[in-house]
């Protein structure tokens, strides 16, 4: 059974409010059945070092993507992680991390991919969990193993790929959440990430630049209020809810946290992850190229 | 490569694939705290940009003088200070020489790419590198 839906006012005024906990709502619940909280960190080590009592470790690197081939784990391995963490269909699971909840999103969007029902992030991630100075634990937990049943991942609604991109030139919104210096070009990655470079910098054509940083609070990494995500998405690039949007990155991960933002708290209804995203596009041949 | 690094590298190799990560972590917290005049002196410590952290190194190379390495690295970054407590474990004390002749790549032989990505792995080689950049500088100041 699900866990019941955070009431905190502050949370409502979002498009879909189940989607997001507070640190004070997830203190308050731990150990309820239903429950499980999952830390998915930049740091593989940082879950060792310390995480919410109770908390499983879900890794983006080698529990969420083939060891092989550069996509994500088959049904048969996501359905094993989810019964090796002790999550059932009805779970609800609720995501938190570092830097923001950057690949805690990323690894709620994947869980997405996979149909899973009630999958929610943590304002603030661990750092406002950890500054408010709430309980942490350096035990593992030994969850029983569930039956999760074999789902298919269904690709065709929340996530994009490289053929699609190019037929929505034009067609349709891009918004490209790196860093400004990697949109005009400038840098061939992300600071401090020279190995996921591109052949090409730039940009994809007609591509709208907001930083997906932007979409959370510069102090407690908290979401922003929905008039301010408002006035970035929709008065400042033109966006409207009801547009298709398709986001992208470096390798798909700032581009799940800024797909959150749209899809559940400003309730956009048609916006899909570019996961190829720019490590993709600025090798590949003869796509084009927008360089200001 | 020096004996202290090539224990270090072959006890990773020889641990479980399940017991790495602990052990990187126990690296992470040995990193011995800087000495109260690189407290005092944070400009005299070089930023690692490789790293996904904020990592800063400082190297002293004194003629005839074992050479002496010091990092920093947050306590929420402890992937980065793993990395740096491995080389700090297995250079510091050596020669110019014994850590001129560290291979860039020796970190692959460890076994950790299969649980670090090994896009974050570049960390290493970016801290290898400039201590080398600075023992080489300091010969031939």
């Amino acid at each position: 059974m699900p866990a019941e839906f955070d009431a905190t006012t502050t949370l409502q005024q979002y498009a879909h409010p189940e989607r997001l906990v507070t640190t004070a709502w997830l203190e308050a619940n731990l150990g309820t059945p239903g429950l499980v909280v999952a830390e998915s960190d930049e740091d593989v080590l940082l879950y060792d070092t310390g995480h919410i009592p109770g908390a499983v470790k879900i890794d983006w690197h080698t529990d969420l993507n083939d060891p092989l081939t550069r996509d994500y784990v088959d049904a048969d391995a996501f359905a094993a992680l989810m019964r090796a963490k002790g999550i059932t269909p009805d779970t609800t699971i609720v995501f938190y991390g570092d830097q923001n909840n950057w690949w805690a999103a990323y690894a709620l969007w994947v869980t997405s991919l996979f149909g899973h029902a009630d999958v929610r992030l943590l304002d603030g991630g661990r750092k406002k969990w950890i500054d408010e100075g709430r309980a942490v634990t350096t035990d593992i937990p030994a969850p029983a193993d569930t039956d999760y049943p074999v789902t298919q991942r269904d690709d065709s609604v929340i996530r994009a790929y490289r053929e699609q991109v190019l037929a929505h030139i034009g067609n349709g919104p891009l918004v490209d959440v790196r860093s400004p210096a990697e949109f005009t070009g400038e840098l061939l990655h992300m600071a401090d990430y020279p190995q996921e470079g591109a052949i090409r910098g730039g940009h994809i054509p007609t591509a709208h630049s907001v930083p997906w940083r932007r979409a959370a609070d510069e102090t407690d990494g908290t979401f922003l209020p929905v008039d301010q995500l408002r006035a970035i998405y929709e008065d400042e690039i033109g966006l409207t809810p009801q547009d298709d949007v398709i986001a992208y990155c470096r390798i798909g991960e700032r581009s799940s946290h800024t797909w959150f933002v749209l899809t559940h708290l400003l309730g956009f209804e048609n916006v899909r992850n570019y996961d190829g995203s720019w490590v993709e596009w600025g090798n590949a041949v003869r796509v084009p190229i927008e360089k200001p | 490569m020096r004996d202290a690094l090539h224990e270090i590298v072959e006890e990773f190799a020889d641990t479980p694939k399940e017991l790495r990560l602990p052990l990187l972590l126990q690296f992470a917290d040995a990193l011995p705290p800087l000495p109260q005049r690189l407290l005092d002196d944070r400009d005299a410590m070089e930023p690692v940009e490789e790293c996904t952290a904020p990592l800063f190194l400082a190297v002293e190379v004194e003629p005839g003088q074992p050479v002496r390495l010091f990092f920093d690295a947050p306590r929420e970054a402890p992937t980065s200070r793993g990395f740096a407590s491995v080389l700090h474990a297995g250079l510091d004390g050596g020669t110019p020489d014994e850590i001129l002749s560290t291979p860039n790549d020796f970190y692959l032989s460890m076994g950790l790419d299969d649980l670090v990505s090994p896009l974050r792995m570049r960390g290493m080689s970016g801290m290898l590198a400039r201590v080398k950049r600075r023992v080489a500088a300091g010969m031939s100041a």
